[in-house]
């Protein structure tokens, strides 16, 4: 156990290292032209291309301004250059809003995928697995920002249900942080949950075709028990795994289109404006932080998933 | 392969539905293409969706025609100032306070216009041009590189595979619109110079070519996992023992094998790289103007959403109508192909 963590985690350093690389090539070294022209993006002065490369140190070996790209990235004193603000002070402003959008999501298709899967598995072949099936398709046809633009059209504007759109503290009031939510955790959680529904509902009926489950059975325990205490909780694990990966990547990249239709000011946002600008120095940032989260999100689900499942225990 | 196995299962014309209740009768004497084809055609859901994206392509075809002939207007031309005759009275192509029409359901400005006075349906058509172009050659990419990285990855193992599979694993670590939206971003500001090919940024090779690389490790990883067991089996020492070389083993011989996945997997990559499209180019990261996609037509009507719907809600169902065209007819395929649907998108 020790072993596999201590191995698991030197790994994700190597993978944190070589996205660290990846992400400093694809804004600084990709052919073609100057890289401080990117960065001082399409209004930039001479003077401002000057003070960039002076700043970032292009005339340097590609090594020095590599550790010196990972020094301002860690240290967050990373300047965005269409408004000259630090960039970390930018994303921790936009924090709590991303984070109540994916976290709220990230539960709400879970739940609704587990209880929508388990129900779809028990009635397999019947209308309302059939209902679910043609959902699940639909879900993953919609883009979250087009269904976002149609239900802030529908039951924001035409009918007053919900307030149009910006995001409330919770710590000012709840209520409202709850209202100003439900929409866009709603459209982010929309692809997920017929998706997860189906993941779900297989493995379950492979789980229900076990030997183990025709003794749970056999020795007597309700239908609700070997349900739920026996078939969903081995089906589960591998639904686990998958829903660290995507609040993972829903917090690093799915919750930009929502925030942008919703205006949640959140850290998606604003690296949405800073692309519109094409103000390179934030969405640098923010893409690695994300490539970062991802990373470091998939190596603690690696080991939970030994810690829950022992098969993988044996086998690490 | 589990293909000739199970009956057509086109009674139910379901769409996912699992292989539990698949009746396990062997007929004999068919190709697998062949009763795919027999069960597809039976699956009247997956056809008519099929269609129904037909219908849209040959649509986006035919823009200029509809331009041209019907709507009279270029998709490109404005034409703020204007009056057009709705219902016998002469109303402004854009109102005073800078609100464009909405539909008049006529041939002129079916679907309204927009700010500039541009007709709504003339660059809806226009815009899907792009949209789906951007999206066959983006699975194009996907699919000729991710086959060929999966296949190599597969067939070597060892230090090929470990390399190749490091790499496909620190483009996995990124989220999809993340990634899109970094090398989008980047190479907007400068477009791309390869030897002797230069594209500009605001080519839509751009999008489409990252677009395809993002892609790639989605199809890689289950292409290598089917090359690992595939190199084990009879026929491909067979081969060997008759001195074909390594190439010749994994292109004539593992490759005809892989052909029931990559059909499977090309049409559910056409429609991720739609949507992927769709999202990059509303962020502002992937088509670059004056060429517009449906997702830029959804980005720049955003702001107007109250007042005039149409700009984003049009752009916007279509969108979905073409995706659900392709994912629906793509989940026929793979139910006629595979009926025990064991080809798995990588995740």
């Amino acid at each position: 156990m020790t072993r596999f963590i201590v191995r698991r985690t030197m790994q994700m350093v190597a993978v944190l290292f070589c996205t660290s690389v990846f992400t400093f090539l694809i804004f600084q070294v990709i052919p073609n032209g100057n890289p401080a022209l990117r960065l001082a993006g399409q209004t930039a002065t001479p003077q401002t291309i000057a003070a960039i490369e002076r700043q970032w140190g292009f005339n340097k070996p590609i090594y020095v301004q590599y550790l010196d790209t990972m020094q301002k990235v860690l240290t967050g004193s990373v300047i965005s250059y269409s408004q000259q603000i630090n960039v970390l002070a930018e994303i921790r402003r936009g924090l709590p809003a991303t984070i109540s959008l994916a976290g709220g999501a990230a539960v709400i298709w879970l739940l609704a995928g587990v209880a929508l899967g388990t129900l779809s598995a028990l009635r397999a072949g019947r209308f309302s697995d059939r209902a679910l099936a043609v959902l699940s398709l639909v879900g993953i046809s919609t883009p979250s920002f087009v269904l976002a633009t149609a239900l802030l059209y529908l039951l924001a504007y035409k009918v007053h249900v919900f307030p149009l759109s910006g995001y409330v503290p919770l710590t000012q009031s709840p209520w409202q942080w709850f209202l100003h939510l439900v929409l866009p955790w709603f459209c982010l959680s929309f692809i997920y949950v017929g998706f997860y529904s189906r993941v779900l509902r297989s493995n379950m009926l492979d789980t229900l075709r076990e030997d183990y489950v025709r003794t749970a059975t056999a020795k007597g325990l309700s239908r609700r028990r070997v349900i739920v205490g026996h078939v969903l909780r081995a089906s589960l694990i591998p639904l686990i795994s998958l829903w660290g990966l995507d609040f993972a990547g829903v917090i690093g990249g799915g919750a930009i289109l929502v925030e942008v239709v919703f205006n949640l000011n959140g850290v998606g946002q604003y690296a949405a404006e800073s692309i519109q600008t094409l103000d390179v120095p934030p969405v640098l940032v923010i893409v690695m932080y994300g490539a970062f989260l991802v990373v470091v999100l998939s190596a603690i689900i690696d080991v939970l998933y030994v810690v829950l499942d022992p098969r993988v225990r044996l086998n690490a | 392969m589990a293909l000739n196995q199970g009956l057509p299962r086109a009674d139910r014309a379901g769409l996912l539905l699992g292989d539990d209740l698949v009746a396990d009768e062997v007929i004999p004497g068919i190709s697998p293409y062949r009763l795919a084809a027999r069960r597809l055609r039976r699956d009247r859901t997956a056809l008519g969706f099929g269609c129904l994206f037909l219908l849209i392509v040959a649509a986006c075809l035919l823009a200029p025609v509809y331009s041209h002939d019907v709507a009279g207007i270029g998709p490109n031309v404005n034409n703020v100032t204007g009056t057009i005759q709705v219902n016998g009275r002469s109303v402004n192509v854009v109102s005073l306070q800078g609100i464009p029409i909405g539909p008049t359901w006529h041939a002129r400005y079916f679907f309204g216009a927009d700010t500039l006075g541009r007709d709504v349906a003339v660059r809806l058509l226009y815009g899907g041009r792009t949209s789906l172009a951007i999206g066959f050659m983006a699975a194009a990419i996907t699919m000729i590189f991710g086959v060929a990285v999966g296949l190599v990855a597969g067939y070597y193992r060892g230090v090929v595979d470990g390399v190749l599979a490091r790499l496909l694993d620190i483009i996995w670590a990124y989220p999809a619109v993340l990634l899109g939206v970094a090398i989008g971003t980047s190479l907007a500001l400068g477009g791309l110079k390869i030897g002797p090919l230069t594209i500009q940024g605001n080519s839509i090779f751009i999008p489409a070519f990252l677009i395809g690389f993002v892609y790639i490790p989605y199809v890689a990883k289950p292409i290598r996992g089917q090359v690992l067991a595939l190199r084990e089996r009879e026929f491909v020492d067979a081969a060997r023992g008759l001195a074909c070389g390594n190439v010749r083993i994994m292109v004539r011989e593992i490759l005809p094998n892989l052909s029931s996945t990559i059909v499977v997997f090309f049409p559910l990559i056409v429609a991720g790289a739609i949507l992927l499209e769709a999202s990059l180019s509303f962020l502002g990261a992937g088509v670059q103007p004056p060429n517009a996609s449906w997702g830029t037509m959804i980005q720049e009507g955003l702001p107007l959403l109250t007042t005039s719907p149409q700009l984003v809600l049009v752009p916007g169902g279509m969108l979905v109508l073409t995706v659900l065209g392709i994912n629906v007819f793509g989940e026929g395929v793979r139910d006629a192909l595979d009926p025990k649907s064991t080809i798995r998108l990588g995740r």
